[in-house]
């Protein structure tokens, strides 16, 4: 999953990155995102803009490595703050899309 | 073995999350959404920390404590500020993705410099530009929404603005291509902070036109551009589960864009490049009408005596905070006999679904909150069409002023009713700078003051038993 960032002199050689399976992971992934946000509903646009924040913060794993490997102290502060940003985008959008939904009541 | 629990993690979270965004397909399952949308984030961090390769596990304690410290209380915002807080959410993506871009160059150049391919370049100079962009565009837009007293709200132009937003991001792109193909060339680390400072810059040169109507597009656009920086990531960090979920997001902004669009009858770069409210043309009628005000009593009367009320809600009642009178009007009225609906324009507010959320806040059904296409055939037969603090999207100079920065925009069609009740803060023209005819039309009834308190008073002509 992290492949392209092995820093550590211990692990193994990164195996060559695959790009037209990225590619394709990329083209599959953006038909099933349309399929499936065409049919959410109209109600709920405001909380699925917040869910999907959510979501996207699972750029969170690539904070973590930065921040936490053994890199130099700079490469670490800049990860420690994207760390930052990523969780805080997690917590809030997560927490705020339940709120959200709580309150949608039939009657 | 952790590698392969990653990975596991991996594909159980991409799953989880489409699981979560296909459950917000009906309010009765949009939470369960959430919880696979939470289970799917922990797998993957979790399976992401237990890696041999993270060592300095009291840096990412600290950052995810921060990010918790901050987080909390941002889930906490009054709804009425859910716009804001939404463009600051998509400012805290971008940044991120701008800031991994940024580190795994420094890294690359230091340590691999074979690692960094044509390819893998592109996509980090892609998550570079994107990331910081989103980051401050987002930043400016959520300062408008907040009404930041040194941010104008009002769009700002100048001659040549396109031309110099447009060279900005140029030159970036040119600079992005040149480090691309030298990456390790001795001015590439020069040229590499430029692109950082240019899309910086052009963040901010992109939202100094946008106005508060054109909010709902341009959150949805930046959005989009979140979830494209998480891709372009995803790209140069080899996970497939990063470029899945960038793409859900993308994709989602994408199609809240398009849909944001059609309801403006406007193009992404009209939206964009255009400077919506500006072109304030002086629209000459032939006579000048005027209208004419109602009392709180007359317009208690006319609501009881309805069978259907059509309430159409604008940017105007999440100012005046006024969802929760609403609803003690809509309890009232319903306990008459009256049936109570509300209209929903797609783009009323400032951001897709805003009043959807406000009403919901207030405990309205959302069976009784209905859409534009849906309620549009119903308006003839609708007895009072009540507009509380919407503006723009009940003008009937939609449909026919050609030179109108709204025409073409689909429009509650308002003025069909038998009678229109409209509740406004000032005498002022909306937000378009655009006189409304419908207030001035022979059916027409204008109830003036904030809607927090003329609601009040009408609730209290119910409550008091004075009808009958």
């Amino acid at each position: 999953m992290i492949d392209g960032l092995m820093a550590s002199e211990t692990a193994a050689a990164a195996p060559p990155v695959d790009y037209w399976s990225m590619l394709f992971v990329f083209v599959l992934a953006t038909f099933i995102g349309l399929g499936v946000i065409r049919r959410v509903s109209r109600l709920l646009y405001t909380p699925l803009m917040s869910l999907t924040n959510a979501i996207s913060a699972i750029a969170v794993v690539g904070s973590l490595v930065v921040a936490g490997a053994d890199y130099p102290v700079t490469i670490r502060v800049l990860g420690a703050v994207a760390l930052f940003a990523s969780m805080t985008n997690i917590v809030s959008g997560f927490m705020i899309t339940n709120r959200m939904l709580k309150m949608f009541k039939k009657q | 073995m952790t590698r392969s629990i990653a990975e596991l993690a991996a594909v159980l979270a991409a799953a989880l999350f489409i699981f979560a965004l296909y459950w917000m397909n009906d309010p009765k399952t949009a939470r369960n959404g959430v919880i696979a949308g939470v289970t799917g984030m922990t797998l993957a961090i979790l399976a992401t920390w237990i890696q041999p390769e993270i060592v300095h596990h009291g840096w990412v304690v600290l950052a995810i404590a921060a990010g918790f410290a901050v987080g909390v209380p941002l889930s906490r915002v009054p709804l009425t500020a859910v716009p804001q807080r939404t463009a600051l959410s998509h400012a805290f993506g971008g940044l991120a993705a701008g800031l991994v871009g940024t580190a795994e160059y420094l890294l690359g150049v230091e340590a691999h410099p074979a690692e960094l391919t044509a390819f893998r370049m592109s996509a980090l100079v892609a998550e570079v530009i994107l990331g910081f962009l989103t980051f401050t565009g987002s930043l400016m837009a959520a300062a408008k929404l907040q009404e930041v007293k040194w941010i104008p709200q009002r769009p700002v132009t100048y001659p040549g603005q396109n031309f110099v937003n447009i060279g900005v991001l140029v030159v970036a792109v040119a600079l992005g291509a040149l480090v691309a193909a030298n990456p390790t060339a001795s001015w590439s680390g020069t040229a590499f902070h430029a692109i950082v400072a240019l899309s910086i810059l052009f963040g901010v040169l992109l939202i100094i036109p946008i106005g508060g109507a054109d909010m709902p597009t341009v959150i949805s656009i930046l959005n989009s551009y979140a979830g494209l920086s998480a891709v372009a990531m995803g790209f140069v960090l080899n996970s497939k589960l990063l470029v899945t979920a960038g793409a859900l997001d993308g994709s989602s902004g994408l199609i809240l864009s398009i849909i944001m669009c059609r309801a403006m009858n406007r193009s992404f770069t009209n939206v964009l490049f255009g400077a919506f409210g500006t072109v304030q043309k002086a629209v000459t009628t032939g006579e000048q009408k005027t209208w004419k005000q109602e009392s709180v009593e007359g317009a208690a009367q006319l609501l009881e005596q309805a069978s259907l009320v059509v309430i159409i809600p604008g940017y105007g009642m999440a100012v005046a905070q006024a969802q929760h009178k609403v609803r003690e009007l809509y309890d009232q009225l319903t306990k008459r006999g009256v049936t109570v609906k509300f209209a929903i324009h797609p783009v009323a507010g400032r951001m897709p679904g805003h009043m959807n959320v406000l009403l919901a806040e207030a405990d309205v059904p959302y069976t009784a909150l209905v859409e534009m296409d849906e309620i549009n055939p119903e308006m003839p037969q609708c007895d009072v069409a009540m507009v509380i603090g919407a503006n723009d999207v009940v003008n009937p100079a939609a449909r026919y002023v050609k030179g109108s920065p709204i025409y073409g925009m689909p429009i509650i069609d308002a003025d069909k009713a038998r009678t229109v009740l409209a509740i406004k803060r000032s005498k002022k023209p909306g937000f378009a700078g655009i006189d409304n005819e419908l207030y001035v039309q022979d059916n027409t009834w204008m109830l003036f003051g904030d809607a927090t308190a003329v609601l009040g008073d009408l609730v209290k002509q119910f409550g008091s038993g004075g009808l009958h």
